[in-house]
């Protein structure tokens, strides 16, 4: 074992550290009774073996309290692991309201990557040190997963659907990312890196050529190339809800049920819009599968998401 | 209870079948049927552990060739002897489908089940004969089609046992989601279809057919353990049937149930696509696997508790602790699914939910492993082959329910899921547990089904080559999977940080060879002693329970008179006895 070898890749983000503790206690807990149970079971075995002189008068058959207890200590220990897992859980899927967000999505077998600004990106995540950073990710084609050790983070990216990851990087420096999802042949090339830098730094590699519209930019544009707008305007001959100020409101649907307009039902009112009918209106709507790609979808969303100055972050998806 | 189940009475005994092709191939015996399923759950281990070892030897020397030019013969169309990348996911798919569902439920209800049930309650068949004899060969075309995978065109199946669309859905997206991915859909649906009408027939023979006497606590843990497995066989496996068929109907039908809109393979759009969701086919495969899983070791536990009682002399610790345990587990194991699911992309607090009931299960599971430590406690024990395998089994299942407890935790499943921690995790419960408690199994009842004992001295070396080289080869796969190696890469090597991990891989390596070699000690072991084993008679180890009241190997009808039941299933070293053990027909007045 050659000696660069390290249990847990370096904490570089805001949870690494308390990720670790809780990992080495339950490490810890489990060495105990890991080791403890084991070494019962080689002294009683051994203490036991036939033609052994000791006592085995009144050999014991079952007793109640003893049922209770070891039912008893292991739910006690288990209960206590599920409040502190659940509380770092909740934290680490709750993204921070005023997170950067970014635009991740994933292919065979490569990452595509889009900052606010619009710089795109392949197979490489520069981001400032120190900010909350939120990937909003969706997969083209099939399951990958989204996985960055040295922050301890980790989420499937699926196609039709937008999945969140967050974290706060902490250190600057270079780490990995990888697919953690088989996805195909070329699964294990599926590798990339996040550069963390100063916000200096950060700004001036932005700044660097090779600039793109922002995504909400381009979403303008698309909106207005598919003449979304002839329909989704104020007035009479608006046949469809206006979409200002839509993103993070809950939405009445037609035949009862509410829903919250996060990004994945703006997905879905555009690919499947006779799937769920805002209340009032007519399903009129054309579909528009099959002609915007993963990449004009996040955009289109993207302009939504503008045109929504008070939106607030939707409520957590079901 | 069962003092009505006169149905089959002492003078209507069957003529046994004289012709080869009902009394071998066509049998409706239970016992014979038992054997069959063995026999190619036996067969089908030997191949899932060549897939095991082509794996292993690729993490340890990726894209290299295997020696003695075997590469030839397991990489026909490869150039040079060496693996195509390709090959590597077929290869993970096969050697998990087969193991699970080829091996390790075949041999723990298909052959425990079948064997022992009707011998431990006193009855002379299964409830339904002609039904057991179908759950037996709807196996073969089952097993011809998952083998004849590996050659067809495009490959064998490689998305995973798991087979998570749309990458199992998508020919587009992986070549072997083509015919390789229909037959082990078929294939595994037969599977299904087998479990089912095993679990049906299980249930109510159980119920049913039990000798006068054999009420419901007096019946050995076994049955007890195979009768819960048979409840989960029964309600769980029906969902896997339809996610097996509904993927089959979005591979070749053009339905969309798992497919989403807008999905696009290299640019190309999939038209057909649209509306699906291939979480749909997560929450319905797991629904069934998670249960599953539970079948792979509720019948492996009742084994144990029913052997070690034998070897320690002593009754069970807490017998009805051990049946309620049991029925928990099983219970909860509906509710816990979506442990499996923490990164997919599900609500945080549906997860949350989740982890509460996966943590809850912790508790029936220790309940079993103090149970088992109060057995050995003021025993008299000897370490005969099948003991030491029982003694295995309950110390490789702490570690394996331990790793389990991390994998709970939702905040810790996050880096660890998919790394080869879960995968020491499956191998902990699955082969430490299962395959060492089917080993105890096989050690333990040989005599009764040959009327031959196994070589003690060969089933110890067995015992400790399989012991060590399996901690050798799983051990450190928790620590390579804390250390941040996925599962089902095929070259680690290509990971920087991986490196330092290498000479792991390499050792694991080894190990797994000699794993996989002691193995032939044991099918040495069987076929030598079934005709040169030293000759026992009914009950070679003083065992209590019915099927040791008959002559070994049994006769056709198992008992030529039901017998009648009076005591618990492990009445050892009752005071006052001259024997130190108490069958359970030895009627009150005996004693
Ligand atoms: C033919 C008219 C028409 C066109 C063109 C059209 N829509 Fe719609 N759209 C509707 C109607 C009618 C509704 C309300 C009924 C429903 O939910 O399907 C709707 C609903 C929606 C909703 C859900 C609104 C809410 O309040 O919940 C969104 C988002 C949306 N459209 C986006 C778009 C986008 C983006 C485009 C262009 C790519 C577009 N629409 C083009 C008619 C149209
Ligand atoms: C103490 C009880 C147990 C707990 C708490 C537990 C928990 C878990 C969890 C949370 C996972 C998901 C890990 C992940 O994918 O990230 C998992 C995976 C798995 N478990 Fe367990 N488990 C337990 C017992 C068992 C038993 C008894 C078996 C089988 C006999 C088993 C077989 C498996 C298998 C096969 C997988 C892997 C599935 C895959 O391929 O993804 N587990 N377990
Ligand atoms: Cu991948
Ligand atoms: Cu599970």
């Amino acid at each position: 074992m050659s000696p660069e070898f390290a249990l847990m890749p370096e904490q570089a983000s805001s949870v690494s550290a308390e990720y670790d503790a809780l990992l080495f206690t339950e490490i810890g807990i489990s060495v105990f009774f890991g080791v403890g149970i084991c070494l019962a079971i080689m002294f009683l075995a051994w203490r036991y073996r036939a033609g052994s002189e000791v006592d085995r008068s009144d050999p014991p058959e079952g007793d109640m309290r003893l049922e209770l207890l070891w039912s008893g200590i292991p739910l006690v220990i288990a209960l206590g692991l599920f409040v502190w897992s659940a509380k770092l859980f909740i934290t680490m899927r709750t993204a921070p309201k005023n997170a950067m967000e970014l635009h991740v999505i994933g292919k065979q077998w490569m990452w595509k990557i889009q900052h606010p600004g619009g710089k795109r990106e392949i197979n490489e995540l520069h981001v400032p040190v120190g900010k909350d950073i939120k990937l909003v990710m969706s997969s083209e084609d099939v399951i990958h997963d989204f996985f960055i050790p040295a922050f301890r983070v980790k989420m499937d990216v699926l196609p039709g659907r937008y999945s969140m990851l967050w974290f706060k990087p902490i250190r600057e420096g270079t780490y990995r990312f990888f697919c953690a999802e088989y996805c195909g042949t070329s699964h294990s090339k599926m590798i990339g890196r996040v550069v963390v830098q100063s916000p200096a730094d950060y700004a001036s590699w932005l700044s660097g050529g090779g600039n793109n519209e922002p995504p909400e930019v381009a979403g303008k544009a698309l909106f207005e190339s598919f003449r979304c707008g002839t329909c989704h305007r104020e007035g009479l001959t608006g046949r469809g809800p206006v979409l200002d100020g839509l993103f993070g409101k809950q939405v009445r649907l037609a035949g009862g049920g509410m829903v919250v307009a996060d990004e994945n039902y703006l997905r879905e009112s555009i690919l499947d819009p006779g799937g769920k009918i805002v209340e009032g209106y007519q399903k009129l709507m054309p579909t528009y599968r099959g002609q915007i790609g993963e990449e004009g979808l996040m955009q289109l969303i993207a302009y939504l998401k503008s045109i929504a100055p008070d939106g607030k972050q939707p409520e957590e998806k079901r | 209870m069962s003092t009505d189940s006169h149905s089959h009475g002492d003078d209507h005994i069957h003529p046994p079948p004289s012709n080869f092709l009902t009394k071998y191939v066509f049998s409706i015996d239970h016992k014979v049927i038992a054997l069959q399923f063995f026999f190619a759950g036996f067969a089908m281990f030997i191949v899932g552990g060549l897939f095991a070892l082509l794996l292993r030897w690729q993490l340890a020397f990726p894209f290299q060739e295997i020696p003695l030019g075997l590469g030839k013969f397991f990489y026909p169309n490869a150039s040079g002897n060496l693996m195509p990348p390709e090959t590597y996911p077929t290869l993970v798919t096969l050697h998990a489908t087969v193991m699970i569902f080829f091996v390790i439920i075949p041999l723990l209800t298909g052959t425990f089940g079948n064997y022992l049930i009707p011998l431990k309650i006193g009855a002379r068949d299964m409830a339904f004969p002609t039904l057991n004899m179908l759950s037996y060969w709807v196996m073969p075309p089952a097993l011809l089609m998952i083998l004849s995978s590996y050659f067809v065109q495009g490959g064998g199946p490689g998305a995973g046992w798991t087979s998570y669309p749309p990458l199992s859905a998508l020919p587009q997206a992986s070549t072997s989601s083509g015919t390789g991915q229909t037959l082990w859909c078929l294939a595994v649906f037969l599977v299904g279809c087998s479990s089912i009408m095993g679990g049906v027939n299980y249930l109510t023979t159980i119920i049913n057919l039990r000798a006068p006497g054999m009420t419901l606590v007096r019946m050995p843990l076994s049955v007890w353990a195979l009768f819960i497995t048979s409840v989960l066989q029964v309600l769980a496996t029906p969902v896997l049937a339809a996610a097996t068929i509904l993927l089959l109907f979005d591979k070749n039908l053009g339905t969309s149930f798992f497919l989403p809109t807008g999905v696009a393979v290299g640019g190309q759009a999939i038209t057909q696509a649209g509306g699906g969701n291939p979480l749909l086919f997560q929450h319905l495969f797991w629904f069934y696997s998670h249960p599953a899983v539970y079948i792979l070791i509720l019948p492996a536990m009742g084994l144990v508790s029913d052997i070690m009682p034998t070897f320690v002399r002593k009754p069970i610790f807490g017998y009805k602790a051990m049946a309620y345990s049991m029925s928990a587990i099983a219970g909860l194991g509906f509710i816990v699914w979506g442990h499996h699911m923490f990164q997919a992309g599900i609500n945080p607090y549906m997860a949350t939910t989740f982890m509460v009931s996966t943590m809850v299960i912790a508790t029936p599971s220790s309940v079993k492993v103090f149970n088992w430590l109060g057995t050995l406690w003021g025993g008299s024990i000897t370490f005969a082959t099948p003991m030491l395998n029982c003694l295995a089994f309950v110390s490789m299942f702490i570690i394996g329910g331990l790793s389990g407890v991390f994998l709970a935790a939702t905040t810790i499943d996050i880096f660890l899921h998919d790394t080869y921690y879960v995968v020491a995790h499956i191998h902990y419960v699955v082969f430490g547990g299962s395959v060492f408690g089917i080993f105890a199994g096989v050690y333990y009842w040989f005599p009764k089904v040959t009327g031959r004992k196994m070589s003690e001295f060969w089933g110890k070396v067995h015992f400790w080559m399989s012991f060590v080289a399996f901690n050798g080869v799983f051990f450190p796969m928790h620590i390579v999977g804390i250390g941040g190696m996925m599962r089902r890469i095929a070259d680690p090597t290509v990971y920087q940080h991986l490196a330092p991990l290498q000479d792991w891989n390499v050792y694991m390596t080894m190990f797994a060879v000699v794993l996989g070699l002691s193995q032939f000690i044991f099918i040495a072991n069987v076929a030598i002693s079934a005709f040169r084993g030293e000759p026992c008679g009914k009950n070679p180890w003083e065992a209590t329970t019915l099927e040791w009241t008959t002559t070994s190997p049994p006769p056709y009808y198992n008992y030529e008179k039901i017998p009648v039941v009076y005591n618990p299933p492990y009445e050892f070293s009752v005071p006052g006895m001259e024997k130190d053990y108490l069958m359970q027909t030895t009627p009150p007045e005996a004693v």
